[in-house]
């Protein structure tokens, strides 16, 4: 398993060549041989779109986007199966972020990799991932195939965050259920459901046991005491 | 004062950073005008020059940064002869920036929620001593009063127990929280202009949600204009009424919101707007990317500054000359020598 991070500013040690920052997995993993190295790390270079040649630059050289396709080299130095990338794009500038996102889903198929895709922008998720779980203060509250979830969520949560994600259209008003009130501290979460207190389908029940998390019909998991009679927007 | 006049016109603006290396041209010929009651939102990547442009509007460009052309045409209504209100014009670029009518126009009557959320609020007093102070600055208030409008700001932003919230820190605000402090303490001299830069980057995005639901009622209930910040298409599309596009200290394009999403016609917000995943197209086809990336400011191409990315770029004329600004429908502005 390997990461990529967020931030392409502050993930890269800066007083580290490039050959250095892909090539210490390589290192630890025990390819002690230099030119064996050097052989691997410009093979990476190429595969994530920089040039071999650049091995002996240092970070700030390059832009935000490179960066990235930096930290994914990294990643993908020690032959992972699983990639675990956390908000890869969301630092990243617009123009930038779809030539990242075409290069993941690009060695996704070459190097048939799973990733564990991290993020929020509900328009990222949807044309990178098969399934999303959903989250909400540290607990899983609804998992399924996306296009599923995103058509008919089964959890007030997901509903909301569906309609709080601002969709790059004018013409589709997205904000119609308000979300009062904050995130709780994971430290002192509520009782039942931890939801419960932002939740406008709450009943008693929710207040005092935890729902479980169940599957409520083929491969779509999700926890909420009233999930089955309840019929959520989402967006198509 | 109707809506159908400016409050704000930039006219050409020009700032530059004359550095060792280089003059850096942050914004490079920038023109548009804001209306009372408008959500102008601005648009661009990293680096093309919207902070700036408004820093020099506030006139709190960090040196060497300078304003070497243009004006800032601020319309405020005056009490005249008799009791009228008239409408008078100021040029912004030729105040002192330290000067005592400066000083009563920043934070007064355009107000700013700055980029980086820390830099609103001192960590050493608390957040009412702060807008307090800033109430204070601007109106003919005592302490008392200054108070009570502070407690009514926090209240009108949607704070709990706002009365002891008054008394914190701004370490000790959640980052929601924190948000609609920093925009209460804006809002607290009811500014006509509210310039909000990226003002929900660092937050969740319900309460993202919640801070633009905010503006927008604030922006109806007291007529003011937002100039909204962002490089989030969808934030943009969801807030603005009218939209600037920027790119490399330039205006690409200006029109309504529905107009730039739905009929762009620089080549640059069409690109953008391609290369940008969308809730209903089918996932994991390649998205079209704009070829090469963002020019080092020290470097920036001669001509239009996208020719070099632009796949319609005309040789001999895009690589010679920068294309003026100009209006190709009733709101519509382009700067494209594709619409010559
Ligand atoms: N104090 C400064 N000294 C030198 N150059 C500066 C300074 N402030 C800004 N610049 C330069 O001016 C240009 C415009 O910067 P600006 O902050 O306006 O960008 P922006 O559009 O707000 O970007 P972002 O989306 O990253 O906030 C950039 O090239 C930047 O490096
Ligand atoms: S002026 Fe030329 S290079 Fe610039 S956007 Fe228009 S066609 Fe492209
Ligand atoms: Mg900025």
């Amino acid at each position: 398993m390997q990461m990529i991070f967020q931030d392409p500013y502050v993930s890269l040690n800066p007083r580290m060549t490039l050959f250095d920052i892909v090539g210490e997995p390589l290192l630890v993993n025990g390819m002690t041989n230099r030119k064996e190295r050097v052989e691997r790390v410009a093979e990476l270079l190429r595969l994530v779109g920089l040039r071999p040649e650049y091995m002996q630059r240092y970070p700030h050289a390059f832009s935000g986007g490179q960066r990235q396709r930096i930290g994914i080299a990294r990643a993908l130095s020690v032959n992972p199966r699983l990639v675990v990338a956390d908000e890869p794009v969301s630092a990243l500038d617009v123009s930038v972020q779809a030539q990242i996102l075409n290069l993941m889903l690009d060695l996704q198929k070459r190097l048939n990799l799973t990733y564990l895709f991290v993020a929020h922008n509900l328009s990222v998720v949807r044309h990178i991932c098969d399934r999303v779980a959903v989250m909400y203060v540290g607990k899983l509250v609804e998992m399924a195939d996306t296009l599923e979830l995103y058509a008919a969520p089964k959890h007030p949560y997901t509903a909301a965050l569906m309609s709080a994600v601002p969709v790059a259209d004018p013409r589709i008003k997205t904000g119609s259920v308000e979300l009062k009130g904050e995130v709780p501290s994971p430290a002192n979460p509520p009782s039942g459901c931890y939801f419960h207190p932002r939740c406008e389908f709450a009943i008693d029940a929710c207040r005092i046991d935890a729902p479980a998390f169940r599957e409520i019909s083929p491969n779509h998991f999700v926890a909420c005491h009233r999930a089955d009679e309840l019929k959520l927007p989402g967006i198509a | 004062m109707n809506n159908s006049t400016p409050i704000l016109s930039v006219r050409d603006l020009k700032v530059h950073f004359p550095l060792d290396e280089g003059t850096v041209k942050a914004v490079d010929g920038v023109t548009f005008d804001v209306y009372a009651g408008q959500v102008f939102g601005i648009v661009g990547e990293s680096g093309c020059g919207k902070s700036v442009t408004m820093k020099a509007v506030l006139r709190i460009v960090e040196p060497p940064g300078k304003i070497v052309a243009g004006e800032i045409i601020l319309r405020r209504s005056v009490a005249g002869a008799n009791g009228s209100q008239m409408d008078d014009l100021i040029n912004l670029t030729a105040l002192d920036a330290s000067g005592r009518v400066m000083r009563s126009i920043r934070g007064a009557e355009i107000a700013l929620i700055p980029q980086e959320p820390m830099a609103s609020f001192s960590p050493v007093h608390t957040i009412g001593d702060q807008i307090i102070e800033a109430i204070m600055l601007h109106q003919a208030v005592n302490q008392r009063e200054a108070r009570k409008i502070a407690l009514q700001m926090l209240k009108d932003v949607g704070i709990p127990i706002p009365d002891q919230r008054l008394d914190e820190y701004s370490w000790q605000l959640s980052g929601g929280l924190r948000q609609r402090a920093i925009i209460a303490m804006a809002l607290s001299c009811n500014p006509r202009v509210l310039i909000a830069d990226e003002p929900t980057t660092a937050v969740d995005v319900t309460t993202q949600a919640q801070v633009l639901r905010l503006l927008r009622r604030l922006q109806q209930d007291r007529n003011a204009a937002i100039i909204f910040i962002t490089h989030d298409l969808g934030v943009i599309a969801q807030m603005a009424d009218y939209v600037m596009v920027m790119y490399l200290g330039l205006v690409m394009e200006q029109g309504p919101v529905d107009e730039i999403f739905h009929a762009p016609k620089h080549p640059y917000t069409q690109a953008l707007l391609r290369s940008i995943p969308t809730i209903t197209m089918t996932p994991r086809e390649n998205l079209p990317t704009i070829t090469g990336s963002i020019p080092h400011p020290f470097n920036k191409p001669r001509g239009c500054p996208f020719h070099p990315r632009c796949e319609k770029s005309i040789a001999g004329k895009c690589d010679q000359a920068v294309p003026p600004l100009r209006r190709i429908g009733a709101n519509q502005m382009v700067s494209c020598f594709l619409y010559e």
